[in-house]
């Protein structure tokens, strides 16, 4: 069943008079229930493709669905309602409010969610996910008082409170130290396995990449490989430019290698 | 209804992870409408005590003097004619609602003396209990004369200081004998000093006793005398004579008209007649109402006919009613002026921290709009902001207002009035300057691009 599908993304930023391609015609699909990797260095593109993804910016052309609905074409306060919607966000550094317990943090999106969700509601579904990522006991600690590996499972639960069928992880160990991040990913998996969510890990470390069942490469604005999952590429191989149909270990063994130079 | 409810939650929320800040955001506010309660309670107290001041001085007050006439071209001037009865006095005490108080005036000049010494005082004025009230008089060494004195014309007087002073040398004059115009009058009270009009008369220099004494044996009719056709009969009875003394002797208490008088005004003949009457309105805003209605009440106790002319004329202290009222409205406007720029400084407060806060909190706002917030969201959350921040400012300027006012009346006497209207005002006006000042910064959070906002450092 697929939940994302991208068609030829293009997008363009605006320096000055010049048009600065930086996406140049984006073809992928993700199917749900996947763990994926999005990989690519600085530079490449892949920050824009996320924000695409998460709807947080439309492209300059081509088609965008997410999960039957065609994204590209949403107003902001759409997209804003889809993000609401479909969308969990985890990010590099966090982002907790400060000065406010992990419980009223992880609640807080459901203040915008379209359909009112009660107090009570929403503060049992706040425990529920603090329990389910260990944190039951400290609901009411403030993120200063937590920490990293903690900080990142309230955002975790928060990004999960409104039930959201795809999660976004950009960059989620970045500020991490391994041991951290190697739970904070083994959770992401178990969520993954468990509750079927699909999730996109942004990253540009093979270690991170390594807990996906596919990396999607980017590079100069192109896809390199794992544009289409196994499904994906049976489904139908259409009009895909840059973008090639293999399976994910071999795309994860493209990606090591690659990395492996990089770093 | 439960959006605004959880949007107000999340403002007290937002703004209770940053107290210092929400603090002293608000004290522009706090400042700006304590100010404005507290000028308005101090202006309003000073205020009202200019107006009780100039009323005092009978600004308030309103005369009804008798009319005049004309023979054979030569006017008598008003007063000429006897008009005024002391039952028109007591009909305008009853019917006229926008009056506080009601006196007949019977007017004498003559000389008082008491053991060696004789002064003539500035008037000598018969009336009522009421007159005390009327000119805002107060007795301060013994008792004011009673509507029984005036019934059975006791002879008392109240004397004013300038009497106590020539007659009695200062000393207490309560209870000894004055002679007016030779008849005794026995002193029971002393009137407090009041000094010069605004016309430099002294007002301190008077005697008041019970109209019905005066007129009996006093006086006769004063204003008959300034009459000149009648002058050389009026003049041979007020020589001091014993008749009035002993007043077996008929008293003439009204003059005699000519023919001609008396076909033109065919009245009834009064038994007693008053020099003139006078009253005071409750209020300055009264004044107007007052005048009709004694006209009114006049013109019909006295059945003048429609398009007739009055054969009274009722008088008011423009002058001073036109400066009360000057005062007042000036007093109004400079507070206003005050408040508002107050309430500006603490608006333009608001706005500055609040641009502040949308700065600092960029990310935050990048992280809510990522989660779903809309631009509308945000605008409206720091609206709230904005709005909670000035009302709990106002809230507490209220306290601050009124407890100001109140330690400037303890400790320094000033008189203050509580006013309900400024708090309402000012309660209105700091809701408006948080939504007025706070739109701007929460218009351009809400302006923000998310993936910039979720970048910012």
């Amino acid at each position: 069943m697929e939940l994302i599908n991208l068609q030829n993304v293009r997008k363009n930023y605006h320096l000055g008079e010049v048009d600065v391609p930086v996406l140049k015609g984006v073809s992928l699909s993700v199917n749900r229930g996947e763990l994926i990797a999005l990989m690519g260095a600085s530079g490449s593109g892949k920050s824009t493709l996320m924000n695409i993804l998460g709807c947080l910016d439309r492209p300059t052309s081509g088609s965008y669905w997410l999960d039957g609905h065609e994204v590209s074409i949403l107003s902001p306060d759409q997209r804003a309602t889809m993000r609401s919607q479909k969308i969990g966000f985890v990010f590099q550094s966090f982002n907790l409010l400060p000065r406010t317990s992990a419980l009223e943090n992880v609640m807080m999106p459901l203040t915008y969610a379209p359909r009112h969700v009660s107090d009570r509601e929403a503060r049992r579904r706040a425990k529920e996910l603090l329990e389910r990522v260990g944190l039951g006991d400290r609901m009411d600690h403030f993120p200063s008082q937590l920490s990293g590996g903690q900080q990142q499972r309230v955002a975790i639960a928060r990004s999960l409170v409104n039930r959201p069928p795809l999660l976004f992880a950009d960059e989620p160990t970045g500020n991490l130290d391994s041991r951290t991040s190697e739970e904070v990913l083994q959770m992401f998996q178990r969520l993954n396995a468990e509750e079927g969510i699909t999730i996109i890990l942004v990253t540009h470390e093979m270690e991170v990449a390594a807990h996906a069942r596919r990396a999607i490469r980017i590079r100069d604005g192109l896809i390199e490989s794992g544009a289409y999952g196994v499904h994906g590429a049976m489904d139908g191989v259409h009009g895909s430019k840059a973008g090639s149909a293999r399976p994910a270990a071999a795309a994860a063994a493209a990606g090591s290698k690659s990395t492996g130079g990089a770093a | 209804m439960i959006k605004s409810v959880k949007t107000v939650i999340t403002a007290v929320r937002a703004l209770r992870r940053n107290l210092m800040r929400a603090a002293l955001t608000t004290l522009g506010i706090m400042i700006g409408v304590g100010a404005v309660i507290a000028m308005m309670e101090i202006g309003n107290g000073s205020s009202q005590a200019i107006q009780r001041t100039v009323a005092s001085m009978g600004a308030n007050n309103l005369m009804v003097f008798p009319g005049n006439f004309s023979t054979r071209g030569v006017s008598s001037g008003t007063g000429g004619r006897v008009t005024l009865t002391p039952q028109d006095a007591e009909a305008i005490e009853r019917e006229c609602t926008a009056l506080k108080a009601v006196a007949p005036i019977v007017q004498s000049r003559t000389q008082l003396i008491y053991g060696r010494k004789n002064w003539v005082p500035n008037e000598i004025t018969g009336t009522t209990p009421d007159y005390l009230v009327v000119r805002e008089l107060e007795v301060v060494e013994g008792v004011p004369f009673e509507e029984r004195d005036v019934r059975s014309g006791n002879r008392v007087c109240l004397v004013g200081q300038t009497i106590v002073r020539e007659l009695f040398d200062g000393h207490s004059p309560v209870g000894h004998e004055l002679r007016i115009n030779n008849v005794a009058f026995k002193v029971i009270g002393v009137l407090g000093a009041k000094g010069a009009n605004m016309m430099g008369s002294d007002q301190d220099d008077v005697v008041i006793a019970p109209w019905t004494a005066i007129k009996a044996r006093v006086s006769g009719s004063s204003m008959a005398k300034t009459n000149q056709s009648a002058g050389a009969a009026a003049a041979a009875s007020s020589v001091n004579t014993l008749s009035n003394v002993y007043p077996g002797s008929k008293l003439e208490l009204y003059p005699e008209q000519s023919s001609i008088q008396t076909t033109n005004s065919p009245m009834q003949v009064r038994f007693v007649s008053i020099d003139r009457i006078s009253a005071s309105a409750i209020s300055a805003a009264d004044i107007e109402l007052g005048m009709t209605q004694i006209t009114e009440l006049l013109r019909e106790r006295h059945r003048i006919r429609e398009g007739a002319p009055d054969d009274f004329t009722v008088r008011n202290l423009t002058e001073f009613t036109n400066a009360l009222s000057g005062t007042t409205t000036l007093m109004t406007n400079l507070l206003l002026c005050v408040a508002l720029i107050s309430l500006v400084v603490g608006g333009v407060g608001i706005m500055n921290i609040m641009l502040v806060s949308v700065t600092e909190r960029t990310r935050e706002i990048g992280l809510r709009m990522a989660v779903g917030a809309r631009g509308q969201d945000i605008l409206r959350q720091f609206l709230a902001e904005a709005v909670v921040l000035s009302l709990i400012g106002g809230a507490i300027g209220i306290l601050l207002g009124v407890g100001a006012s109140w330690l400037v009346r303890t400790i320094l006497k000033w008189p203050t009035e509580s006013s309900p209207g400024a708090i309402v005002a000012a309660v209105a006006v700091s809701a408006t300057v948080g939504i007025v000042f706070g739109y701007y910064p929460a218009w351009k959070a809400s302006k923000l691009d998310p993936i910039e906002a979720l970048r910012y450092e």
